[in-house]
């Protein structure tokens, strides 16, 4: 047999998630000899021994890589060979220039970890930092490349001699884990309270669930940032906490102590059960049991409730191990900010900001470099759609189909998400939020900054919505300093990031469905319910919505029962009184509104389908005024979902133009017969399904091929998405859904990366 | 062409096309109102302006006193005491003569309730399809005294911003009067000459700053106009504003922002802190000041933003009004 010698430059996600101890095993099991370390540009390998073993050890680099590696390549090359004994694991190098390897996203603790917190012969029994190299924080606490301790918010903890050997260990679980920690070395947990002594330790955590089951609202702080947490059972410690955070009605997420109290609550399927319980821990969006036995102030109105299991070792403490004095099964677990503000990770801040809002703080001293929000995730039967790409995900890259500049795209100015792109990947940052305070421009900035940093992504050219007022945009100007900054369409990015999600490579155009609230259309008017013929490079609107005014700007999305009058007038239903949206406006209103739509005053022409939605849910008596946005829609949609099998109402579509008149007179009429809201909502919903499917056959006959995308935040709403998927399918098209980014503006940056890079430069 | 609205567009016309236009002829021209100009050892102050606005009267004026008191505050706000006025009309063929005089009348008496004169004139009648009505063109000129020097490049770091009354009212009175609607109680223009109240703040001898009237695009246009003027940050505070119940009713049923409408007898004073009450006080005393208020205050932070903090204790962008007040919610 002859003797080899390989060096093997592997990149991806490789850093921080075991490699190097996969390395070493593989390589000690198959008698190599050699050495791995970390670089910036990933993971390097050298191997030394027989021909067959080299081969072998190459084939399971890539098959038999850790769970959270995600290989992206792996480049080998012939060295001489040299001799020596063993296999060794380098320290880091860190090369000036070079390509960065891929930083790996926040992850909930593993089943290994898991049963040492629980197990009391164990030296980690109830250590609230537990992590190995396939767990915990990574993103949260990477301050700079490459990832060692060093270079993260562990720095200021220096090892213990016990847990300074597991991590120099190659064979241990922990080699290498940059945030291990124990009791005699980690971070300390402690519970503030105001006018009490300060608790540590296990004695804070059982204090803190004393005090949530006495129905206290605490900040608990978590991976990406501060919760705010309360017992969901509690109705007036609920309504406690939504007085004090002045959010009236939008839903608050609930963590489960474990899968079978989830259960208890909503319907899991096993992709929702793989999900909940999988490393990435997002709050899943699943059907309420009718009796789930929370508080009703914690989702009203909603027919479906966010739930998520704990994902950090301080979680499964605060809901308490066997044996322990119980607390709440359940918790409200929702961001710790102030109305609209990004969520809170600097202690300081945390103290003096959160303070209106709870009774005491369960916090540590492990800095969260980055704020990073919970991801959310809806089940469309068993399929996943995201609703924010934020934590477990962030800042995992999108693969691209087509090589890209080195692009920084800003996304939109609600549900703000960037990308920072260059070649093949697309790193998409975590959920900003909506970009109208100062603190989240701030916040974008950073995010920015820290991405950067991470991906070593030097942005040659910039990509924002065409929207003139758009505060991202604005963002983007400001810190062009020279580059171009490249004008996208809103509804081209949505199509274009449903493109790019499934790999199309632009050479033909899709049947891109884009139906959302509000994009700015460069004629002026306010688009939302489109269909573009759409590649990369460009689109062609082959049809759309209607036309009606939209009647005050934002007013009209804050208040339904303005859209709904606007349609009703558009549709030439005379505003009788017993119509809901006519009664839910006050008089001295209807008459300045009538003026507004006569004269145009303050009124901008829309085709939103968002809006749309927004006037039936008006017209149905459902909801007239909202608190946040969508609500109108969401609670239509949840009616819908119980209702029996009706016919729909039909659109007419004349020259690539779809006319909501019929629907609007025919719902007026349903109204005025006192057919039920659920029905209404249902036949709407079958109505626009109907319209989709429509607009599809008259595209492809047009010529436009049988690829549909579906995107927009409309396509958030599962009844619609999946009984448009459904119909188009049967039809005979193949139909495109996010799966990787968000159908709303969350995963507008993805779409804006790959139109910049197509358009001129 | 949102270019005339005031705001993002129209500073964009005088950036990207007249300056460059103009040329070496435009040397130490900017984006201010009124321009300051030492002629034989006075320092002459000059500014020029032309009303359109519709209807030509409305509750509480017409355009007659918007273009005396107009460019008389443009003068004021420079800090110059005006002394003479240009009159020039555009007239539509076939405007009623009963109307140009009803206009001619209400410069006649702003200029004597404002202490300056009406010194020349020019008429013009323009064919009836490209004019509608009576269009007012005037050009003021005054006096700027020693030590003073208030531009909008003055306003800096720690400065208390003051507005010497309610906001919103001019604009809303001018819309319900055009659009027929009723707004409950009846607002009405707050038009009214300003260098009297400017004349008792500078007497305090305190140190004044800047001074702008929020005409068109309202607030939100004058303080960011004199954010990105100076490179400070302006944060105002949501409760402090003085906007007056009915304006918040009006503006809230048509779907407008209080901040961005129109004001025509209202400065905005930026002080230096140690100055603020006692020029609040003066502006208290004076007629056009009594509901003077400190709205906010300059900072280092954000240079060439203005926020707005609420009631939550967020702080909310402000932006530069563009033509329409656009959606963005999604
Ligand atoms: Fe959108
Ligand atoms: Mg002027
Ligand atoms: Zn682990
Ligand atoms: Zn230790």
């Amino acid at each position: 047999m002859t003797r080899e010698r390989r060096r093997f430059d592997v990149s991806g996600v490789v850093q921080g998630v075991g490699f190097r101890p996969f390395v070493y095993v593989t390589a000690s099991a198959l008698s190599l000899t050699g050495s791995v370390s970390n670089d910036s540009a990933g993971v390097v390998v050298e191997v030394e021994g027989e021909a067959d073993a080299v081969a072998e050890f190459a084939v399971r680099l890539r098959t038999d890589a850790p769970p959270l590696a995600a290989v992206d390549s792996v480049r080998s090359r012939s060295l001489p060979v040299r001799g020596g004994t063993g296999f060794t694991i380098a320290a880091s190098r860190h090369e000036p220039g070079g390509t960065r390897t891929l930083a790996a996203p926040d992850v909930a603790t593993c089943a290994d970890c898991l049963a040492e917190l629980t197990d009391p012969a164990d030296r980690r029994y109830r250590h609230p930092f537990v992590t190995c190299t396939n767990c915990g924080p990574r993103f949260t606490i990477i301050t700079g490349l490459p990832y060692d301790r060093p270079a993260t918010t562990m720095a200021g903890f220096p090892m213990c001699p016990a847990c300074a050997r597991e991590y120099a260990d190659p064979a241990d679980r922990r080699f290498h884990a940059q945030p291990i920690a124990c009791h005699d070395c980690g971070p300390t947990v402690s519970l503030v309270r105001p006018g009490a002594p300060a608790r540590t330790g296990a004695d804070a955590i059982a204090a803190a669930r004393a005090m949530l089951a006495a129905g206290a609202v605490l900040a608990v702080k978590g991976l990406g940032g501060y919760h705010l947490a309360c017992d969901a059972a509690d109705g007036r410690a609920v309504a406690l906490l939504r007085r004090r955070k002045r959010r009236v009605a939008k839903p608050f997420a609930v963590m489960a102590r474990d899968l079978d109290t989830a259960r208890t609550l909503v319907a899991v399927g096993p992709a929702a059960e793989a999900l909940l319980s999988g490393p990435r821990r997002p709050i899943v969006l699943l059907p309420r049991r009718p009796a789930d036995g929370l508080a009703d102030a914690v989702a009203p109105g909603n027919p479906d409730l966010g739930v998520l299991l704990p994902y950090t070792p301080l979680h499964v403490l605060l809901f308490g191990l066997p044996g322990d004095p119980a607390g709440p099964p359940v918790l409200v677990m929702t961001s710790g900010n102030l109305g609209g503000e990004p969520i809170v990770t600097d202690d300081v801040d945390a103290r003096e900001r959160l303070a209106p809002l709870v009774d005491g703080w369960l916090t540590h001293d492990r800095p969260i470099h980055v704020p990073c929000d919970d991801s959310v995730v809806r089940m469309v039967g068993d399929e996943e759609l995201p609703v924010r790409r934020s934590r477990g995900y962030a800042p995992l890259p999108v693969a691209l189909p087509v090589e890209v500049p080195a692009t920084l795209a800003v996304g939109a100015d609600l549900k703000n998400t960037f990308a920072l792109a260059r070649g093949r990947y697309a790193w998409l940052g975590q959920h900003i939020g909506e970009m109208d305070d100062l603190a989240t421009l701030d916040a974008f900035t950073r995010a920015e900054r820290h991405l950067e940093v991470l991906t070593g992504v030097d942005p040659a050219q910039l990509a924002a919505d065409a929207h003139p007022a758009y505060r991202s945009a604005a963002w983007a100007r400001r810190h062009a300093d020279g580059r171009a900054v490249h004008p996208v369409q809103h509804h081209h990015a949505h199509v274009a990031a449903v493109m790019a999600e499934h790999g199309l490579s632009g050479g033909s155009p899709v049947i891109g469905i884009a139906f959302d609230g509000t994009g700015y259309g460069p004629d002026g008017a306010i688009w939302g319910g489109e269909v573009l013929l759409a590649d990369y490079k460009g689109f062609h609107r082959f049809a759309r919505l209607r036309y009606v005014p939209l009647p005050g700007g934002d007013a009209a999305v804050e208040r339904p029962y303005r859209m709904a009058l606007a349609h009703l007038a558009a549709a030439g239903v005379a505003w009788d009184a017993s119509l809901p949206p006519v009664a839910a406006c006050p008089p001295a209103e209807l008459a300045v509104l009538r003026h507004q739509l006569d004269t145009g005053l303050n009124c901008v022409p829309t085709s939103s389908m968002g809006r749309l939605f927004d006037a039936v849910a008006s017209l149905a008596g459902v909801r007239h005024v909202v608190d946040y946005e969508a609500q109108a829609a969401i609670e239509l949609e949840g009616l819908a979902r119980g209702a029996p099998p009706c016919d729909g109402y039909r659109f007419t579509v004349t020259d690539g133009c779809a006319d909501p008149g019929p629907v609007i007179r025919d719902a007026a009429h349903d109204v005025a017969a006192g057919v039920p809201a659920a029905v209404i909502g249902a036949r709407f919903h079958r109505a626009v399904t109907t319209l989709v499917v429509d607009l599809a056959v008259r595209a492809r006959d047009h010529g436009a091929g049988t690829t549909v995308a579906l995107t927009g935040g409309v396509f958030q709403n599962a009844l619609l998405l999946a009984g448009a998927r459904d119909a188009l399918r049967d039809n005979g098209f193949t139909v495109l859904c996010h799966r990787q980014v968000p159908p709303n503006d969350g995963g507008l940056a993805l779409g804006q990366v790959l139109v910049a890079a197509s358009g001129p430069t | 062409m949102g270019h005339g609205g005031g705001g993002a567009l129209s500073a964009e016309l005088v950036e990207h096309l007249f300056l460059p236009a103009f040329g070496a002829a435009a040397a130490g021209a900017g984006l201010g109102d009124a321009a300051v100009v030492p002629v034989g050892g006075v320092r002459l102050a000059v500014s020029t302006d032309s009303y359109v606005v519709r209807p030509l009267f409305f509750p509480g004026g017409s355009i007659g006193e918007l273009a005396v008191n107009g460019t008389v505050n443009d003068l004021a706000m420079a800090g110059a005491r005006p002394l003479v006025l240009s009159t020039a009309f555009i007239l539509a063929e076939g405007t009623a003569l009963t109307e140009l005089a009803r206009v001619a009348e209400a410069m006649g008496r702003a200029a004597a309730a404002a202490g300056v004169r009406l010194v020349t004139g020019d008429t013009k009648v323009v064919d009836a399809g490209s004019g509608d009505g009576v269009f007012v063109n005037t050009t003021g000129l005054g006096v700027v005294d020693d030590g003073v020097d208030i531009r909008p490049e003055h306003a800096r770091p720690d400065d208390v911003v003051i507005v010497s009354g309610d906001i919103g009212v001019h604009g809303v009175a001018v819309l319900s009067c055009r659009e027929g609607l009723e707004f409950g109680t009846a607002v009405r223009s707050d038009t009214a000459p300003l260098h009297g109240l400017v004349a008792a703040m500078l007497a305090t001898g305190a140190d004044v700053h800047t001074l702008r009237d929020p005409t068109r695009g309202g607030v939100a246009a004058t303080l960011n106009e004199i954010a990105r003027a100076a490179g400070v940050g302006i944060e105002v505070t949501e409760r402090a504003l003085p906007i007056p119940a009915e304006v918040r009713d009006a503006c809230g049923l048509l779907g407008l922002d209080p901040l961005y409408v129109a004001n025509e007898g209202k400065l905005v004073a930026f002080v230096a802190p140690e100055h603020a009450d006692r020029v609040l006080a003066a502006m208290r005393a004076h007629e056009h000041g009594r509901g003077a208020a400190v709205v906010g205050r300059c900072v280092a932070e954000h240079p060439g933003m203005v926020v707005a903090r609420t009631g939550l204790g967020g702080t909310r962008v402000i932006d530069m009004p563009l033509g329409e007040q656009l959606p963005r919610i999604c």
